[in-house]
Parts: structure tokens; sequence; C-alpha cells
């Protein structure tokens, strides 16, 4: 009995958390869309719906409503579970996204690990489709994006160990709340820049978005994938995008606290100023979509390794040795 | 100069130039319309679809001199002729495959009378074939849909004819 009871609590809460991450994740690809051809001095989809918003929803249908083709030759366990491995990971890791003091599903003390580690592994459900896929472009796409990910990974994990140096705790509520006198973003300001690159790197965002290049591969690990199947990779890349906004705005634009601690902001909910952030960022996102060339593979590859890398590891030292000479290490944890 | 592009490439100076220039971009006017429900200025000289007009009393223009079947390159117009009871001559029959033409215009350039001429519409899709095998019916419908429209464009265009 007691499990039936639990279990409904908890399916009630994730449906809680899981509906709107899906439905935002529908909007913010309208949103992607929409800035790009603002850009661009285009309208954009402004057609289905209230300025275009239901765009995504009718895309999403056609999605359903198509045929599946596995390939004759291809792998079809492995071919059918990478999209499905790609979308529940991307959306198992908003389990731990604060969304205010405490308003969170699952306050665990490692969080920023657990975030670290799924998103690690989303790599998986890339490398899997394009290798089941059984197929050249779909294969040296996912080459290229398991190469990309794993080497950008690094960078962002060094620039995690900074902020961690600054909070003493892996836990993203105290983390968050460790910003409440100065947001990172302003003495760790590199580092937010570096974040943000290669956050674009890691969601395979232009201008890294080598692995789906369509004049040399196609459409990359997807190529293959149809209907349904092709519509979850999309869906999980941009709840990965949309995850990495969150990341960047706990880390250094503090999360969900209110800018300012006067009168009419304090007031407002923090899920309201978390939400605004993750908008924030991902409109920067996409207005550099909107702005610059694709990089070429080699660069990407000494961009990530011989300066990303380097300059963040620097940056650990300097940020160590600051915290400790001026004697300010924190305390706790 | 090799300093000057290093701090460049630090400070990402070429890459804010342009978000600043994107950014200045989205609330400029949009240049492109909503097609089906607002539709894009054309010229006067538009060659869409052809047309047969008619005198204000009714009567065809055309006099089936036949030198828009001559002129046609694609050779997309077919005419045949007849001597009225009044000796005027006049067309039985004058056929345009759709399919055919190339919409170059020269027909409309070649005719003495303004008769054949290509009108300001370009959405005649259909779904089958047969349906482009325009006959004289069909033309001459056209001109009386359009001929508001035509003479106008005829008129605008005379200057320079």
């Amino acid at each position: 009995m007691i499990y039936i009871n639990i279990f409904f609590n908890e399916i009630y809460k994730i449906l809680f958390l899981l509906l709107p991450v899906l439905v935002s994740v529908a909007l913010i690809v309208w949103l992607d869309r929409r800035v790009w051809a603002f850009v661009q001095k285009r309208k954009g989809p402004n057609v289905v719906g209230p300025f275009g918003l239901f765009q995504t929803l009718a895309d999403a249908l056609k999605y359903i409503f198509k045929e599946i083709i596995i390939p004759a030759s291809a792998n079809k366990a492995i071919f059918i579970l990478a999209p499905i491995i790609t979308l529940s990971l991307a959306l198992i890791a908003w389990a731990v996204i604060p969304f205010g003091n405490e308003l969170v599903l699952s306050n665990i003390n490692v969080g920023i690990l657990y975030l670290f580690a799924v998103s690690s592994l989303s790599v998986y459900g890339i490398i899997m489709g394009g290798w089941a896929s059984n197929s050249k472009y779909p294969f040296l796409g996912a080459i290229r994006s398991a190469a990309q990910m794993v080497s950008y990974e690094v960078s962002i994990g060094i620039i995690i160990i900074n902020v961690l140096l600054c909070v003493g705790s892996l836990n993203l509520n105290e983390i968050v709340l460790a910003q409440k006198n100065v947001w990172f973003i302003f003495p760790l300001f590199p580092m937010f820049v570096i974040f943000f690159i290669s956050a674009l790197a890691e969601t395979n965002r232009p201008p890294f978005d080598l692995p789906e290049a369509e004049s040399e591969l196609v459409a990359g690990y997807q190529t293959e994938y149809s209907g349904m199947m092709y519509a979850m990779f999309w869906l999980g890349e941009y709840a990965n995008i949309l995850l990495l906004c969150a990341l960047g705005s706990i880390l250094f634009l503090g999360g969900w606290l209110s800018p300012i601690e006067i009168y009419p902001f304090n007031i407002i909910p923090g899920a309201f100023w978390m939400i605004f952030k993750i908008l924030g960022l991902f409109i920067l996102f996409s207005l550099v979509k909107a702005v610059v060339p694709r990089y070429r593979f080699d660069q990407l590859m000494r961009l990530g390794w011989k300066i990303f890398l380097p300059l963040s590891l620097l940056w650990v030292v300097f940020t160590a040795s600051v915290l400790f000479y001026l004697d300010m290490l924190p305390t706790t944890g | 100069m090799k300093t000057n592009r290093i701090i460049k490439t630090i400070f990402m100076v070429d890459f804010i130039t342009g978000l600043i220039i994107a950014i200045k971009k989205v609330f400029k006017s949009k240049k492109t319309i909503n097609y089906p429900f607002e539709k894009g200025k054309i010229s006067p000289r538009f060659r869409g679809e052809h047309a047969l007009r008619r005198y204000a009393n009714g009567e065809e223009r055309c006099i089936a001199c036949k030198l828009c079947e001559a002129v046609c390159p694609a050779q997309a117009i077919t005419i045949e002729s007849e001597i009225r009871s009044d000796g005027s001559r006049k067309t039985t029959r004058y056929d345009i495959d759709m399919l055919k033409c190339i919409y170059c215009g020269l027909c409309e350039e070649s005719c003495p009378v303004d008769a054949i001429v290509q009108g300001p519409n370009f959405e005649f899709a259909t779904e089958t074939r047969e349906e482009l095998y325009y006959d004289k019916d069909k033309l001459l419908k056209n001109g009386d849909r359009w001929e508001s429209v035509l003479a106008k464009n005829i008129k605008a265009d005379s200057p320079f004819r």
C-alpha cells in the first residue's frame, strides 16, 4: 500500500516537471526559428496559432503520423534504443534543476555531479544511433559528434570546478544560494564566456554543428531516422540545449535569485527568474546561430584542446590561489 | 598588426560586432510577406497567364493573322481561321498549350491588335495536364475576367513600346 502511495506521489510530481519541460521545448523550437528569421529580416513561422506558437505542435503531429523506416541492414534494437536514450537522458537531468528555494524534484547533495554525468551519457544516444544505422554518413556524423562532445565536456568540467571552488558544495541549491551577494558571472566572467561557447559545442549548435553539417554529412547521425524517432532526437537535442541554459544560469547567473533584492523584485517567485534567465541565455544561443559561420573540424578541436582546456585549468589555479591568499575559501561541505 | 589581431581574438571583437548587427536587424522591418494573404507587387510588363481581349462592343480583337503562331518559339499556339459573312476574318480555333509555353512574351509583342496578352495572373496551377491545354473559350474568359487590369497595364507600358 505504501508503495502505491509513493508511486502516485512521485508520478504526480514527475508529470508536474516533465510536462512544462516538454511544452517549453516545443515553444523554444518556435522561438529559435523565430529569432533566426528576425535576424534575417524574415517573419518566421507565424501561421499556426497566435504568432505561430503551435507550429512545433503541428510539426510533432506530422512526425507522429509519418512512417518509421528501419533500414534493412541496421541493428534494430540499438537503432530503436538510440533516440529513446537521447530523449530520456535529456529529460531525467531536469530532476535536479532547482526552480526556487527547495522547489526541486530531488534535492540530491551531488546535483552538479549528477547533471554532469547525465550530460556525458547523452553522447551514447548519438553514437548508438550513428553506429546502428550501418550507413556511412550517420557513422561519420556520430564519430565527429562523440569526439566533439567529449572534448568540450572536459573544459565544461573544469569550469564547473571553478564555480565549485567558490561554493564549497555540489548541491545545486547551495550553488545558487552562494551567489546571494554577487553572481559568479562577475568574478568569473572569462569562465562564463568559455562555458557558453563549450555549451554551444556540447549541444551541437552552430557554429559547432559539424555532426549535422548538411553539405558534408547529410544530417549526421540522424540521416537514417524518420517519423517519431527523428522527432525524439530533435526533442532531446532541444531539451539538452535548455538544460545547458539552465546549468549556465545556475552556475553563473544566480539561478532563481532575483537580480536586485528590493521590494518589487523580491516578491516575484524564483521560478519566474529562473525561466527568465534560461530564456535570456537561449535567445543568445539562437542569435549566435544566426550570426556565425560553421567551424572547420580541426579548428574546433584546436579551440577545445589547445585554448579552452589550458585556459580553464589556469583559471582554476588562479581562482584557488586568490581564494587561498585572501582567506575566502568556503567552509561549508 | 599581430598584437592587434590577438587582442581582437581574445575580446571576440568581430563576434560581438556581428551580434550587435544581428540584434539591430531584429527590429528592422521584415522583407517577407504572408504570401497567400498578401502578394508582392508585380510590374505592368509581367508575363503571366494568357488572355484574348475583346473590343468594347464585345467583338474579338483577334484577326487571325497568325503572327503569334509563327513567332512562338515553343510552337505552343495553334490557330484556324475562317472568313465570316460580314467579310471579317476571325479565328475558329485558338489553342495555347500552356505546358509548352515558355512565357517569353513574343506573342504579345507580335500582336498588331493587342488581342493576345499575358496578364498579371500567375496562380493557375491545375491538378491535371488537360486543364492546361487552353482553348479559345478559356482565353476569352480570361480576357473578360482581367480586362480592367490588362487595359491599365497596356496603357502603362505603351510609352515604352
